[in-house]
């Protein structure tokens, strides 16, 4: 076990950093690739915040839709090979639903502000 | 520097001009740069921009279509009163500036958020959706017989060749392989008609001015085929900028699009823009994955490049939205 601060806290301490104290500091193309910078950092500590559980409910999902057991980035494959040879399709019990909960879950971690995000979230999740 | 070669090539061809002045690189990757300039005339200052391959980098990449025979389209879209800029000049070997061409300067805008979202185009928003369309079927009606050599291609090799560039990435994808199997079992066949497809008309490649359209940008996709490709293309979420509802460019309707289009005496099939509209969003997923790719691979190891990568997700729920839209 690692000692803390956890990552989270310290990406986050990072990004706090550029964005309070050397954003007013910079200007032109180089102030754009810093916000580039921050919006990375960001987009770490969501992932760092909700990867763990939501990995997890996704394996879970894809145990029940595919009979087997694997890591995360294993029955991501296999479902893409399934869905490659016509195994399985949208008429499969459970697939939209799947596919649908792990696409919101990207999408909270890549672009939490992208407008058909926001308006699926606006659905209930 | 550059100004140096520009002003002896302006001499040559010019009437009257006596040199270049305030050329700045608007934007360029290691193949292909866009370059501002002014002509010095004793009539005044004339607006220019050059657009090349620097020497050493002509081979095009397979699917553009190449600089010579962009300029001739232009060229060509510009006699047939369909808004683009003039071609001034097509680069000889002698001037020492690489392949290209250079063309008359449009004053306008070609930012998508501002032509959102800026008062300057509020009178020019409602009318948009509906000019494209007519843009596009003059676009479409270019006199066949004068274009330059284009790649032609169908929806089917289409699918078969972004599947080809999807595996390449091995980046397993479920709701890719399900946009991928949607439109085999989708394809609509050879069309009855083909024609020139620009193959990137989209909110960001047209310069507006506060009166509406003047002038479609970035011909180097343009191929012959389905011209229902150009008008699916135009409506992918990702060029709607935030304005969700309004699926052409983030401006308008379908129905507006469609009625342009056919006021200009050409006709629509909306099942075949649809299908195209689905191509167009796993086709622009995929080009996140590739930009990713070549991220990791280098040479360009920028931050905006590796961001990219982290976008495809949103061609994902966009494909989910097109295929498997939930209630209400």
């Amino acid at each position: 076990m690692q000692d803390e601060p956890t990552p989270i806290e310290l990406t986050k301490a990072v990004a706090d950093f550029l964005r309070n104290d050397i954003t007013p500091l910079i200007t032109g193309h180089q102030a754009f690739k810093l916000r580039v910078a921050i919006n990375i950092l960001d987009l770490v500590t969501r992932q760092l915040t909700q990867e763990e559980g939501r990995d997890a409910s996704e394996v879970e999902r894809l145990r029940a839709l595919l009979g087997m057991d694997g890591s995360v980035t294993e029955l991501n494959r296999a479902l893409a090979e399934r869905i490659a040879k016509g195994e399985v399709d949208l008429a499969t019990p459970g697939l939209a639903e799947h596919l649908w909960a792990t696409t919101m879950d990207k999408l909270a971690v890549d672009q939490p502000n992208y407008a058909s995000y926001k308006r699926e979230l606006s659905r209930g999740g | 520097m550059i100004e140096g070669e520009l002003s002896r090539s302006v001499q040559r061809w010019c009437a009257g001009a006596t040199g270049v002045t305030g050329a700045a690189k608007l934007s360029g990757g290691a193949s292909q740069e866009t370059w501002r300039f002014d002509i010095t005339h004793p009539d005044g200052p004339i607006g220019a921009i050059l657009r090349r391959s620097p020497k050493g980098y002509g081979a095009a990449p397979t699917r553009a279509a190449g600089l010579a025979a962009e300029a001739q389209l232009m060229q060509l879209a510009f006699e047939a009163g369909v808004p683009s800029p003039r071609v001034m000049h097509v680069l000889t070997p002698d001037e020492d500036l690489g392949t290209g061409f250079i063309m008359q300067r449009v004053e306008g805008e070609t930012i998508a958020r501002k032509i959102l979202r800026d008062e300057e185009f509020a009178a020019a928003r409602p009318h948009l959706a509906r000019q494209i369309g007519g843009v596009l079927a003059g676009l479409h009606r270019l006199p066949q017989d004068k274009l330059p050599e284009l790649r032609s291609r169908s929806a089917t090799q289409e699918i078969s060749e972004f599947e080809r560039d999807y595996r390449s990435l091995n980046w397993p994808k479920p709701v890719f392989e399900l946009a991928l199997r949607w439109l085999r079992d989708h394809d609509p066949g050879p069309s009855v008609e083909t024609t020139l497809v620009h193959g990137d008309f989209r909110n960001g490649n047209l310069i507006i001015g506060a009166d509406g359209v003047r002038a479609v940008l970035d011909w180097e996709l343009a191929h012959l085929g389905d011209p229902m490709e150009d008008l699916g293309w135009v409506c992918v979420n990702s060029w709607r900028f935030g304005e969700i509802d309004k699926p052409v460019g983030g401006f308008g309707s379908r129905v507006e699009l469609f009625a342009g289009y056919e006021a200009a005496g050409r006709k629509v099939d909306p099942s075949r823009v649809k299908f195209w509209e689905v191509m167009g969003t796993l086709r622009w997923g995929i080009m996140c994955g590739g930009m990713m790719q070549r991220f990791r691979e280098g040479p360009d190891h920028s931050m905006e490049r590796a961001m990219i990568g982290r976008r495809a997700s949103e061609t994902e729920i966009d494909l989910l939205r097109l295929l498997a839209p939930r209630g209400g």
